[in-house]
Formats: C-alpha cells, sequence, structure tokens
C-alpha cells in the first residue's frame, strides 16, 4: 500500500516527460494571446479560469478574427467536451470521493495528466488513496502550464518560432498510445479516430475533435461484438 | 467584455471537466458501455495527433514530403521500442529539425 505522499510523487513523476512539450506550447499559448492584441492580464486570466491549451489560442484567434464571443465561447466547450470521456473513465476510481472532493479534482483533469493516471489506476486498483496520483499529475501540469504561459506573455515569443516546437503537442501524444499499437482492436480504433479527424477538419466550431472520437468509439462497440 | 466571454468558457470547461465525475454515479453506466470507455486514449488522441501533423497552421493539408510525417513515424518507432516519454518526443523533434535545418536547407 503506497501512502498518499507517495502517490502524489509517482503522479508527478509519470507526467513530468510530458513537460518537454507543454512548456514550449505555454509559451507560445501566451506569447500569441499578446501579439493577438489582448490586455495581457486577460491572456494569464485564461490559463487560470480555463486551464484547456489549445483551447485558449482557438479562443484569442476566433475573437482577433471578428467572430462572436458567443461563438468563440461556444468553441471552447466543444473543444473541451472531450473531458466528459476522460471523467466517464476516471470516475470509477475515484467513486469513494466525496462530493467536494470530486468538484475540487475536476478542475485539474487534463489530457495528459488523465492518461498517466488512467494507466496507473488499472495496474493500481487496490491501492486506497489513488486518485492522489491524479493530483499529482494534475497540479504538476496546473503549475507548469501557469508558468510557461506567464513567461510567453512577459517575455513575448523568445522560443524561436523556427524551431516548429508546436510540432511536440502531437509527439506528446504520440508517446502516450504508442504501446497500444501492439493491440490490432485499439489500432483500428486509432485509425478512424485520425482519419476521422481529418476529414472533419473543416466541421464547425472545431468539432472534429469529439466528432472523431464518438466515431472511434462506436467502431470499438462494433469490435467488442464481433469479439464475442 | 472579453473577460465575461472568458469566464463563460471557464465555467463551460470545468463542467466538461466535472460532469461525469461528481454528478454521474458509475453504476449508470452498464458493464457494455464500461468495456467501450477501456478504447477511450485510442479513440481520443490520435484527434490531437493526426491535425498535428498533417495539417499546417493555414488549416490546409501539408504535401506527402512534409517533414513532420518523418519526424512523426520516427517518434512512433522510437516509442514503440524505448518506451520512454523523453525518448519519444526527442526522437521525433530531432529527426524533424534534422529534416528542416540540415537536409532541405
Amino acid at each position: 500500500m503506497l501512502t498518499k505522499k507517495q502517490l502524489f510523487t509517482r503522479g508527478m513523476l509519470d507526467i513530468s516527460p510530458h513537460m518537454l512539450s507543454v512548456i514550449p506550447f505555454g509559451i507560445i499559448c501566451g506569447a500569441i494571446g499578446v501579439e493577438l492584441g489582448f490586455h495581457p492580464y486577460l491572456v494569464y486570466a485564461m490559463s487560470f479560469i480555463i486551464f484547456g491549451g489549445a483551447s485558449q489560442i482557438v479562443f484569442l484567434q476566433l475573437l482577433s478574427g471578428g467572430a462572436s464571443s458567443l461563438v468563440a465561447v461556444a468553441s471552447v466547450g466543444i473543444i473541451n467536451s472531450r473531458h466528459l470521456l476522460y471523467g466517464a473513465v476516471l470516475s470509477e476510481y475515484l467513486e469513494k470521493l466525496s462530493f467536494i472532493k470530486k468538484l475540487l479534482i475536476s478542475y485539474i483533469v487534463v489530457d495528459q495528466g488523465f492518461a498517466e493516471s488512467n494507466k496507473f489506476f488499472k495496474n493500481n486498483r487496490s491501492e486506497e488513496f489513488l486518485h492522489y496520483h491524479l493530483i499529482g499529475t494534475g497540479c504538476t501540469m496546473w503549475v507548469c502550464w501557469q508558468i510557461a504561459t506567464l513567461s510567453g506573455i512577459v517575455l513575448g515569443s523568445f522560443v524561436p518560432e523556427e524551431l516548429g516546437l508546436k510540432f511536440a503537442i502531437p509527439l506528446t501524444f504520440i508517446a502516450i498510445v504508442v504501446q497500444d499499437l501492439k493491440k490490432l482492436d485499439h489500432v483500428i480504433v486509432m485509425i478512424t479516430c485520425g482519419l476521422s479527424s481529418l476529414l472533419f477538419f473543416d466541421a464547425p466550431f472545431k468539432s472534429y475533435i469529439i466528432i472523431s472520437p464518438v466515431i472511434a468509439l462506436f467502431v470499438a462497440a462494433l469490435l467488442l461484438r464481433l469479439k464475442k | 467584455m472579453t473577460l465575461t466571454a472568458i469566464i463563460f468558457a471557464g465555467i463551460l470547461t470545468y463542467l466538461t471537466r466535472m460532469t461525469m465525475i461528481a454528478l454521474i454515479s458509475r453504476d449508470m453506466l452498464g458493464d457494455k458501455i464500461k468495456a467501450v470507455l477501456e478504447y477511450v486514449p485510442s479513440a481520443v488522441f490520435p484527434a490531437i495527433i493526426f491535425p498535428g501533423i498533417f495539417i499546417n497552421d493555414f488549416g490546409t493539408f501539408i504535401e506527402m514530403n512534409d517533414p513532420k510525417i518523418f519526424g512523426a513515424l520516427v517518434a512512433v518507432i522510437v516509442g514503440y521500442f524505448s518506451k520512454n516519454i523523453i525518448a519519444t518526443i526527442s526522437a521525433g523533434l530531432v529527426s524533424y529539425w534534422f529534416l528542416i535545418f540540415v537536409v532541405f536547407n
């Protein structure tokens, strides 16, 4: 049985390699916001209030491009709707927590934290304080994201654009799913999602980001039927 | 004005995070749904990976000889065998930089 502190530390360690892509991306996000002409305080407020990577850039780009606030807010909601799926997966492990604790822990659920904590949860179901792993991944992500976006806002884009560091984001997610390429059913689900995302890329409100997972999960349900 | 929009976007985002964790009890989901949810990482992350590789900043498809495709392939191979996140990201970035700064320059 691991202690709360050990689980928290494990969570921190499990997510920290992803900071290699998260920190440059955060700096870029902060710098873009200021370059688009928004007040630095507003750009930073997003990291605190929305705390959602790419959705923050989309929000500012839409507003600066003349879109209405309603469109910008709706796009953020749709881009981030994938968290509903993460929550559905995590709820199994967080069931025993009090309602207040569930409300608090929800704020720090992010892509990479979900991915790493979910992997840990699957292999350590019997641990009593499992949620401390999620707190570890979420808090690490939160602190790094705040510092990274703040430095981007204050110092500007000191990360040279020629390096194309935005490319680190798909790479970080490749690192998350690459081991599942061993399983044919997962490969089929991944390809379905990937191709759908390209096919629906121009769908309104960036909705490809939730349309393609839904299609891929339908395919997963079909595969489960065939397996039986 | 913008701040109000940010606050609404924040509330909406928080609701997407909180709803399934705090408001839905696990018993409300049947066994079949639980089995499908096993596929969530494989069903969600490619929607971030594929456009990140194949679509450029202007929203159009890249050429088939784009260095990002090579970088992503190297990352997949290195990631598959090393099982190491830092190695995966670095291998992808370094091979991408090698192409854009050394080969295509």
